[in-house]
């Protein structure tokens, strides 16, 4: 039954996605009518935000802000990384105080000056960084912040659960540890707790980034469900076909402010084409050029990649893996089983899967990090299993984590440390075991102009930057000093068009300098974007190869499913 | 001889394991309220002397056992409320607050007992117990295994009653989900400050009652230092029994044990160097360390301070 929900093919969501960009407002009308007879027009809006404003040290994260939601509505916000989305639910959501501002809800002025003044509201949250307790089952996750009573009411919670499920259509095991579910679970988990006390108004905080395109479907089933039943949805995503297949209304949010709302229903008659080209100049303003070619604004994506490695047969191997396999790592990596790939000079190669699949186990065995059971690993021909982490570093082997904030930096930190985390000791950055201040300030500046990284100074905590800033301090301590082959593990989930641009012409200028890269991602358009050849890795084993070409990513699709219906049966 | 021999060590280490235990299990399980809550509370060894003192001179002036208990629980509770004010609610550095209590408790008790008992040194009489039938006829350990004052049957309960609000009371769940991941606990509406700011004075509270026991039903009487690290043994019980209350009890009667072979070697008229001996309940938890670190368990926020929205 589970199997079944994630069984279908995906070729359905890959239609259902350019389907909604090429009719662009058809779906919201199509609802609309019995939006319209539910909603008393006498009612004022679910949520009204007026003149909220924040300001962080070096940074006006929301700068006047004014946002209506209507009772029943989608309600979508877009901007770039650091725009302020994040800043403005959690200030709705009673994380975040504001320095100015109103909030109503239901037409009544209300103060939410706590998480817990949210929820009385009627607001429940889904936010950006997951709020489960690994350790604690399904159940207790759902069960905390009860206070009512003295012992858990366990039987109560499963009746609530069942109920909750059935209005969002999904099922779930409520003894399972949160922490050992499949992330696209965990998101269900994270909804129905949102939605556990009855909440009018549910905030989703890029709840999309992390799911692969069934995942997303999936989803955006589950919120015109939830519509139907009255319930006003705000939605934040840096996909735009997402946005335009589930909103009715999109506020577009640039640098604190509000800079553009649109209703879908205004856009029918207009082309897909112009619909995203006046989403992007609203988003990115001047800069909207340099996203002009993403590849999440192509709707035709499948077969038009020129390969970069034509010659591949003649090309040098630079990463070769044979048979390695690795431990299974508690409930949510499978480990490795005979993993055998070999990855050219100037090549690109993506590995597919859904989340959980051993990606990890892959990533970390190349880079040092994880010990493998057998098998061997071979940089330029010569083995390197036994080398460490630094020493794989040094021949210019680099990983660029999917753990942004756990492993990726240590976020206590200033961004020009954090920028030399691996160079620590070494030359000239250091001198007779002393920080040489100077010379890691000038590299720090260079790299952070020559990344992009939005940053009120290099001296700011590395932890305070947005996620989407994040990324590029990763990207920058990875990709400079000489990188030669580069384990990539979902390298642009959280960003925006233009960083996403932005990575993506990294991971390109990388190959086309006689590099290589290892694309691990669960975004199939990604891959395709991106990659010559795709592998699938399926419970810890290599399940296939697809060339990119014409119909790669139903390809893949198949293979994805087919073998996790192999490994369920 | 040597059957009288073994038959003296044997009653005395097993009822000084059983006084050290005991004190051990009191503190420990305090501990793990407070750890599981995210409060890593190094004070302990502090708040044991505050409680041991303080409730030694509550049983003495108010010719009560019960009245020294409530007395050391009290003291106990009120040096855990500097953790409270300065580690929960303000975001200090808690080993750094947790040595400072310790150390200030070792001060101020030591002064205290000197300046008011430095010269007439009042003991205490014996506590009335309650003897298990049968049980505490088995010869040898019987009497000094089964026939315990009434606190120590009311400190195994105490151990099983919190085992049950961890596991099965909302207020349980909401304080693992405090030392598990603080964020979570404040997005589902309860603060987190309030949580560990019950588990931290819940823990002095024990740890005070464990520092009553040791000078009201041990010693009879205060001495200065008389915890001997009990406070610091505690923490590392807490850690190797994973936050579970049962465990607590299991290996604060074996540390009890090690910490009463000197005194039961010495009555027994073995003579190795006390230096030696003393050393033994240190060493037995290097080994204990060595061989079980794997298996300690630290809940992911423990001693890091919760600010909310901050990143
Ligand atoms: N707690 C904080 N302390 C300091 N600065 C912060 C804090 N939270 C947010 N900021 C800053 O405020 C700005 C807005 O951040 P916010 O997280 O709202 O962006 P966002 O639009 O959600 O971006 P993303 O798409 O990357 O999630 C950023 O510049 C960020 O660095
Ligand atoms: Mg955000």
């Amino acid at each position: 039954m589970r199997g079944g929900r994630f069984g279908r093919p995906p070729r359905r969501d890959e239609r259902l996605r350019t389907e909604s960009l090429n009719r662009k407002a058809a779906i919201p009308t199509g609802s609309q009518s019995g939006r319209e007879s539910e909603r008393d027009p006498a009612d004022a809006p679910a949520v009204e935000l007026v003149g909220i404003t924040k300001q962080f040290p070096g940074v006006l994260a929301n700068d006047d802000i004014s946002l209506t939601v209507r009772h029943g509505e989608v309600h979508c916000l877009l901007g770039e990384n650091g725009a302020g989305k994040s800043t403005l639910i959690s200030i709705l959501s009673g994380m975040v105080r504001p320095d100015a501002g109103e909030i109503r809800v239901g037409g009544r002025m209300v103060q939410i000056d706590s998480p817990r003044a949210a929820l009385e509201l009627g607001v429940g949250t889904v936010y950006q960084h997951s709020t489960l307790v690994r350790a604690l089952t399904v159940l207790e996750n759902l069960l905390l912040g009860e206070t009512r009573g003295l012992r858990l009411d366990v039987e109560a919670a499963r009746a609530r659960l069942a109920e909750v499920a059935a209005t969002l259509g999904v099922e779930i095991d409520a003894d399972a540890p949160a922490g050992e579910l499949a992330l696209g679970r965990q998101q269900q988990v994270e909804i129905v707790k949102a939605l556990w006390r009855g909440s009018r108004v549910l905030i989703l905080d890029e709840p999309t980034s992390m799911l692969t395109p069934q995942g997303v479907a999936e989803l955006q089933k589950v919120l015109r469900r939830l519509k139907e039943t009255g319930i006003s949805v705000i939605f934040i995503t840096h996909k735009l076909h997402e946005a335009l297949a589930v909103a009715d209304r999109i506020t577009i949010l640039r640098a604190g402010r509000v800079v553009g709302a649109i209703e879908t229903a205004e856009l029918e008659g207009s082309s897909a084409e112009e619909v995203q080209g006046r989403i992007v100049r609203l988003m990115f303003g001047e800069d909207a050029r340099a996203v002009a070619d993403v590849a999440e604004l192509r709707t035709d994506l499948e077969g038009e990649q020129a390969p970069l490695d034509e010659q591949r047969s003649e090309a040098a191997t630079l990463l070769a893996l044979s048979r390695v396999s690795a431990r299974p790592v508690g409930g949510f990596d499978p480990g490795l089983e005979e993993v055998s790939l070999e990855l050219a000079e100037g090549e690109i190669l993506g590995i597919a899967g859904m989340d959980g699949n051993g990606q990890r186990s892959l990533a970390e065995v190349i880079a040092g990090e994880r010990a493998l059971s057998a098998g061997e690993i071979r940089l330029y021909g010569v083995p390197v299993e036994r080398l460490d982490v630094s020493a794989r570093q040094k021949l210019g082997l680099r990983y660029v984590t999917d753990d942004r904030l756990g492993e990726g930096i240590v976020s206590s930190l200033p961004v020009s440390l954090n920028l030399f985390l691996k160079r620590i000791g070494q030359r000239p950055f250091w001198r007779h075991g002393r920080i040489e201040h100077r010379s890691v300030e000038r590299e720090a500046q260079s790299l952070v102009k020559a990344f992009d990284v939005r940053t009120p100074s290099i001296s700011t905590r590395a932890g305070a930057l947005s996620g989407g800033n994040v990324q590029k301090v990763v990207l920058a301590r990875e990709l400079s000093f000489e990188p030669k082959v580069v384990v990539f593990n979902k390298p642009t989930y959280g960003l925006d068009l233009r960083t996403t641009s932005t990575v993506r012409d990294m991971i390109r200028g990388l190959a086309r300098g006689g590099g290589a890269a290892l694309v691990i991602s669960t975004d199939l358009d990604e891959l395709l974007d991106l990659c010559g050849r795709i592998l699938v890795l399926s419970g810890g084993r290599l399940v296939g190869e697809v060339e990119n070409g014409p119909n790669a990513g139903e390809r893949v699709g198949e293979l994805m499913v087919g073998a996790g219906d192999v490994a369920a049966a | 001889m040597s059957e009288l021999l073994t038959r003296t060590f044997l009653t005395a280490l097993i009822s000084g394991g059983l006084i050290a235990g005991v004190s051990l299990m009191f503190t420990a399980l305090g501990e793990t309220i407070s750890e599981r809550a995210g409060v890593l509370n190094i004070g302990l060894e502090g708040m044991m002397l505050v409680g041991a003192y303080i409730g030694f001179v509550g049983a003495y002036y108010g010719h009560s056992f019960w009245v020294g208990f409530a007395a050391g629980i009290a003291g106990g509770a009120f040096a855990s409320l500097f953790m409270v004010v300065l580690c929960v609610r303000l975001g200090l550095d808690q080993i750094v607050v947790g040595i400072a209590i310790t150390l200030a408790g070792e001060g101020i008790t030591s002064v205290l007992q000197d300046t008011q008992f430095g010269s007439t040194y009042p003991r205490l009489g014996a506590p009335p117990t309650v003897a298990i039938p049968v049980l505490s006829d088995i010869p040898v350990v019987g009497k000094s295994v089964f026939d315990q004052p009434l606190i120590v049957y009311l400190g195994l309960v105490a151990v099983g009653a919190v085992s049950w609000i961890f596991r099965r009371t909302n207020a349980g769940l909401n304080l693992r989900a405090a030392g598990e991941k603080p964020e979570a606990l404040d997005a589902a509406g309860v603060s987190v400050v309030a949580t560990r700011s019950y588990a931290a004075l819940c823990t002095g509270a024990f740890a005070g009652l464990g520092g009553a026991y040791l000078s009201i039903v041990g010693a009879g009487t205060f001495t200065p230092f008389m915890t001997q690290g009990q406070g610091f043994m505690a923490i590392v019980i807490a850690m190797l029994a994973r936050g579970k209350p049962l465990w607590v009890v299991l290996g604060s009667f074996l540390f009890g044990i090690s910490l009463s072979v000197a005194t039961a070697l010495q009555l027994a008229g073995i003579n190795i160097s006390t230096d030696v001996v003393n050393l033994l309940p240190f060493i037995a938890i290097m080994v204990a360390l060595v061989a079980f670190a794997r298996r300690s368990y630290l809940p992911p926020a423990l001693a890091l301070p919760y600010v909310r929205g901050a990143r």
